[in-house]
């Protein structure tokens, strides 16, 4: 029996009941379908995570405060708030760690901010020149804080496009207006371009001021809330992480790496730690859908064993004409595939197809993989080899004379 | 001889102990010969005919096949003495539903391993032979009417070549008109192609088509003698 024959006889049996083998697929075609949905919904929103982690800036190192851990002494304070940064760490890094491309200090604190009778509170983040290569800021209109701008404590303000829209409404101009920041007036000399950020941190709604003006002006100390480093390419990023965190350790006196009260953060490890949290969910999601492949299969399994039985003269009919065990199953196996097989085919067009409408409908990102298509495509074979295998070894284990008897 | 049986003996073990259905069958077919074989049911005559067509294995006793013993196959083994020598045509015709009567014809073949074209150009000579008239060829099996759906049956079993026809009450489920046509098939297979066929039977009437009749009764042959009265249909010259 060649392989066309088996093929032959296992279409025309199939299509003989189009209904019945319908009905019998479907739960395949749903069980591969939610698989598939599910996949791309969770890669879809695990690249969008990382996309806008990415956005960032690229070869990011960002060194932030933290506490000291006293021996034996439990003292949290909330991140941010610790004062152990300043303005000479930022130069002293800018100076000494020669792999580092760039270095911009900040200082951020949420302030009310008032234009021509509107007001709205936002972050308010004083910053040097820098940050515009560090963290990728583009702008959109009139120019960013200037090296200038830092020497001569000016009051100039760059608004992120959020803040424009709540200031001074959407589109307008705001170059050479005034805003007044904590009873400071600032003028507006440029406005940042969107950066499309999503979610609790939004990155467009801020204002950018010198870092000068800010330490003076506002925060009335020298001390710094992040200092944002640009690597100079991607491979050097452990190097300098190493090299910044060895510098403020002898900068702040301490010892033991264990008690740093500072923190230096590499963008892979937000990107894997975010990444690590999606994986999870792709993989909850999938298993609660796999969980419908198996109900699919056990539906396969039944009808495959309702077929042998009603077939059975059939089968006799063939073993008492020279078909062999091995003749019977395979086309009783390539049955339960062929079964599966469409189920899964319909599945991954169903599958892409409701990951196509979330995406239109629900404005979450998503993506079909090819991987998930290859193991879909394995997994319903699999499945139809798995539950097809019982009917296949029943009908091909039947006594001619019995079989051909059988009412 | 083609068909050598010694001492045939078949017991079936039951729940309440052993029946025996055949008790020590001896007899000789030749090539070519007709032969009915005769018996009320329960007779021992479908066991008799289970054994010749290499479906079941004898108790006791041997039974050899063109000078091979056959009577301790394996179920693989006994399935390739079926395809190559042994063609059957059953009461209920068992062809496949919704398939053509082509495609039936050709279904043995398909388990020999015959390319697609060849086996078709085959079972359209069986089909012929069995005088399934040209424009029913292409008919699927449940639209034709019981005689020709048992021409096919003929055609299904002529297709391999095979040295034996075994024919189980084949008119059984026909009226006596269309049975005639049958049996005149069966009579025309013998005469002028030289098939051997054995007739498995109940009625008289029926195995008096043959030229050599056994009896069987409890599972023992009781007579087996030349059909001396043989009936021949529509006075065809055999």
């Amino acid at each position: 029996m060649s392989v066309s024959d088996i093929f032959r006889e296992t279409f025309s049996a199939v299509t003989v009941n189009k209904a019945r083998s319908g009905l019998t697929i479907l739960g395949i075609v749903i069980g591969i379908g939610s698989v598939i949905a599910m996949v791309s919904i969770g890669q879809g929103a695990q690249s969008s995570i990382e996309e806008s982690i990415q956005s960032i800036g690229s070869n990011l190192i960002m060194v932030m405060p933290g506490f000291q851990r006293g021996v034996g002494v439990q003292v949290s304070s909330g991140r941010g708030s610790a004062q152990t940064l300043t303005q000479a760490d930022a130069d002293a890094i800018q100076q000494e760690i020669t792999l580092a491309k760039a270095t911009a200090p900040e200082i951020s604190r949420r302030y009310q901010v008032t234009a021509k009778g509107k007001n709205t509170n936002t972050s308010v983040l004083g910053t040097v020149a820098a940050y515009t290569e560090v963290r990728n800021v583009q702008i959109g209109a009139g120019v960013f804080i200037s090296d200038q701008n830092i020497r001569s404590l000016s009051k100039v303000a760059v608004l992120g496009p959020t803040t424009r829209d709540d200031l001074f409404g959407e589109g307008v101009d705001p170059i050479g207006q005034t805003i007044r920041i904590n009873k400071v007036d600032f003028k507006v000399i440029g406005v940042a371009e969107s950066k499309g950020g999503t979610g609790f941190s939004n990155q467009d709604d801020v204002i950018f001021i010198p870092l000068s003006t800010a330490q003076r002006f506002l925060a009335g100390d020298n001390y710094v809330t992040t200092i944002s480093v640009a690597a100079a390419n991607a491979n050097e990023m452990a190097t300098v992480q190493q090299q910044i965190t060895d510098l403020l350790l002898l900068r702040h006196n301490i010892a033991n790496p264990q008690l740093a009260d500072f923190q230096v953060l590499n963008q892979q490890d937000i990107v894997q730690t975010a990444s690590s949290v999606t994986d999870t969910m792709t993989i909850l999601l999938a298993s609660i859908a796999g969980i419908s492949l198996i109900v699919g299969g056990i539906g396969i399994m039944n009808m495959m064993l309702t077929t042998v039985t009603e077939r059975t003269r059939e089968i006799g009919l063939r073993k008492a004409i020279g078909a062999k065990k091995r003749d019977i199953s395979a086309q009783f196996l390539a049955e339960a595939v062929m079964l599966t097989f469409l189920g899964g085919f319909a599945g991954i067009v169903l599958g892409a197809l409701a990951a196509f409408l979330v995406s239109r409908f629900a404005g979450v990102a998503t993506k079909v993989s090819l991987l998930s298509i290859v193991l879909a495509f394995g997994v319903s074979a699999a499945i139809g080899i798995i539950f097809g295998f019982y009917p296949a070894r029943r009908a091909a284990g039947l006594n001619p004379i019995e079989a051909l008897r059988y009412e | 001889m083609a068909i050598e049986c010694k001492n045939i003996t078949k017991v079936y073990k039951t729940g309440a102990g052993e029946t025996v259905a055949l008790k020590g069958a001896s007899f000789n077919i030749g090539d070519g010969e007709f032969v009915a074989i005769m018996g009320p049911s329960g007779s021992g005559k479908s066991t008799l005919m289970h054994i010749l067509g290499a479906l079941d294995t004898p108790s006791r006793g041997t039974y050899f096949l063109d000078g091979q013993d056959i009577s301790k196959l394996s179920d693989d083994e006994l399935a390739d003495i079926r395809k190559n020598k042994i063609g059957f045509v059953f009461q209920s015709y068992n062809l496949l539903p919704r398939a053509t009567a082509l495609r039936n014809a050709a279904l043995p073949l398909m388990y020999a391993g015959m390319a697609r074209e060849k086996r078709e150009k085959k079972a359209e000579e069986a089909l012929l032979a069995a005088g399934l008239s040209e424009d029913r060829w292409g008919h699927l099996s449940n639209q034709l009417s019981g005689g020709q759906m048992q021409r096919v049956a003929i055609a299904r079993a002529l297709v391999n070549n095979p040295s034996i026809i075994l024919a189980d009450e084949p008119t059984g489920n026909l009226d006596t008109k269309t049975g005639e046509i049958v049996l005149d098939t069966f009579q025309q297979l013998n005469s002028k192609h030289g098939r051997m066929i054995i007739l498995i039977t109940h009625e008289r009437y029926v195995a008096e088509h043959a030229q050599r009749i056994i009896h069987i009764r409890d599972g023992e042959i009781i007579d087996d003698e030349k059909n001396i009265k043989r009936r021949v249909v529509n006075n065809h010259q055999l």
